[in-house]
């Protein structure tokens, strides 16, 4: 029974992270630009969050708006500095990842911010149904249910914006550009300018990822958004290895958020067999470097059979 | 309508691997010349066509298209004026992408790109009739992905992408080069086709002599980053390949012409 409810609770979680691996599938499979600076701005859109709201007593969800202006904020630097500066991708993301730490620390005012006894849009919505706590529901497992929601209803809304977006004349252009730079400035289109544009909509969605989980878990931490790279990789390596053959881009997406969900699950159940916590980086780094290697290890497989022949 | 006056082009400048590329090149095209470019390597005629398109800029001298300068105007600007195809197949098209996908990319070539929807449907009817003309099929494989085409179809479809909007100038920058005789042969005549039925000016460039000789009205001849023959009009009719090795030995200073131009 602990290891289903922990189950259910880690898929309530894997739906907020979702939002953040959708980010992740922008910049790392869209634009093919490994961006490490979505591991600021997770933890941005998280301060920035917590801050408005414990501090500046704004509407919960006013602050995700906020948040998640900053996030294209924070990928628009690392779009300048990538395109203009000519400074290499990864490089780029690490200076915006360094400069989001200092600047979170200036927006919290220290390393953390509680979210204790404020209300959140978690706890707004539980209030909505007091009858829970009489039906003998109890509050960690109200909350599952609460995240769930509140998480479906994000991704919905996500996922029917990217599919818009990326159908009209710019989204069209921002595909190509990760597909064949050339051929994009061959049809008189500005690369750096669809560059810059997909990493603020991959950024932007990061730091409303990074909200939606303060807002879930209670507090806003300075690390939170150490590995968020790595954890949206897993999410996309797990759900794209599951749905191969999906073509359609909205089952792609729904692929990845699915692969997020998994992702949670398989930590909660080696986390509930008592796999020590401090390992977990280790595992979840081991499952992606397996996942991106599929490709190779089929093709080495295919050159064996075939010299078989 | 184009004209190249005084261009330099150094690579690599202050290295070791410093090359002069191009050295004072003139040239000036007229309204549907269709003109074929042929020189050995490093003679610079790649290096002229990415000068033209905005790929490189020039060290200095002047490049103008009907009267307008567009020496320093950026790739993605000059776009506009012009329809490119590459030596590489996959350089022309985004593989992830459809085929009307691509074509509607280079539908919307120096107009204006928003939030409308990236294709529409009278759009479509257009683009099944275009493919029809190119006789490979594409009509009916209007959402394949373009990575699952040869390289013959991709070079065709590059080939209808960059006239898809009538461009001023057409650059072929030896689009051929990588494909097999037969379908070298089948996308040079389609490429004579299309700039014939749309009027336009075009500049090829290619390693086969023959070809230089057989399409086009007039015929460039490179080395050394400059054009040291260039002939139109019935002259350019009687040449035949062996004039054009001459050509090319007497320039280079008695040193052969590399064995590819003597074998295509």
């Amino acid at each position: 029974m602990n290891i289903v409810m922990a189950m259910f609770g880690a898929s309530a979680q894997g739906l907020l992270w979702a939002v953040l691996a959708l980010g992740v599938f922008l910049t790392f499979r869209i634009l093919d630009f490994a961006d490490m600076s979505c591991e600021g701005s997770f933890a941005l859109g998280g301060s920035i969050s917590a801050v408005l709201m414990v501090h500046h007593n704004w509407n919960p969800f006013l602050t995700l708006l906020v948040s998640i202006m900053a996030g294209m904020a924070a990928g628009c630097l690392t779009g300048v500095l990538h395109t203009k500066l000519k400074i290499p991708a990864i490089l780029s993301g690490i200076l915006t990842m360094f400069v989001l730490y200092s600047i979170n620390l200036r927006i919290m005012g220290q390393a953390m911010t509680s979210l204790l006894g404020q209300s959140t849009i978690i706890s707004i919505v539980k209030g909505l149904f007091p009858s829970a706590k009489e039906m003998g529901m109890r509050d960690s497992t109200l909350q599952s249910w609460v995240n769930m929601g509140v998480g479906i209803l994000f991704i919905v809304i996500v996922i029917a914006f990217l599919y818009w977006f990326f159908g009209t004349e710019i989204g069209c252009c921002i595909r190509a550009t990760g597909n064949n730079e050339a051929m994009v400035r061959a049809q008189g289109v500005n690369t750096d300018k669809t560059k810059i544009f997909g990493l603020m909509i991959s950024n932007g969605l990061i730091a409303l990822s990074g909200a939606l989980v303060t807002q879930s878990q209670g507090f806003a931490d300075i690390n939170m958004g150490v590995g968020a790279i790595v954890i949206g990789l897993a999410s996309i390596v797990i759900g794209e290895v599951l749905f191969s053959k999906v073509k359609n881009f909205a089952k792609k997406l729904t692929a990845i958020v699915i692969g997020a969900i998994i992702y949670r699950i398989i930590i909660a159940v080696v986390l509930q067999l008592g796999l020590n916590t401090d390992d977990l980086k280790l595992l979840t780094a081991v499952v992606v470097a397996l996942a991106l290697s599929v490709p190779v290890l089929k093709k080495k497989k295919g050159i064996v059979r075939r010299e078989g022949n | 309508m184009l004209e190249l006056s005084g261009i330099y082009k150094t690579f690599n400048a202050g290295t070791v691997n410093e090359k002069l590329v191009l050295k004072d090149l003139n040239l000036v095209l007229n309204d549907r010349d269709f003109v074929t470019v042929i020189g050995g390597n490093g003679a610079g005629k790649s290096t002229m066509l990415n000068m033209i398109a905005g790929v490189h800029h020039p060290d200095q001298g002047s490049i103008t298209l009907d009267g307008e300068d567009i020496t320093r105007l950026p790739e993605h600007a000059r776009a506009k004026y012009l329809g490119r195809v590459f030596q590489d197949p996959m350089m022309g098209t985004a593989a992830n992408m459809e085929i009307e996908e691509n074509l509607a990319m280079a539908y919307r070539r120096g107009q204006k790109r928003g939030l409308r929807w990236g294709i529409s449907k009278e759009e479509k009817e257009l683009y099944r009739e275009k493919l029809r003309t190119l006789d490979l099929g594409l009509e009916s494989r209007m959402t394949t992905k373009v990575g699952l085409l040869s390289g013959g179809q991709r070079q065709a479809l590059t080939l209808l992408m960059a006239t898809l909007r009538q461009p001023k100038l057409l650059l072929l920058d030896e689009h051929t080069a990588a494909l097999d005789p037969k379908t070298a042969a089948k996308v040079l005549e389609l490429s004579e086709q299309i700039i014939t039925a749309n009027s336009l000016t075009a500049l090829m460039v290619t390693h086969n002599m023959k070809n230089a000789i057989q399409y086009g009205n007039r015929l460039i001849m490179m080395y050394d980053g400059k054009i040291i023959f260039d002939v139109s009009g019935e002259e350019k009719k009687k040449l035949h390949v062996s004039d054009l090795l001459e050509k090319f030995e007497k320039a280079s200073g008695g040193e052969f012409a590399n064995d590819r131009m003597i074998l295509s």
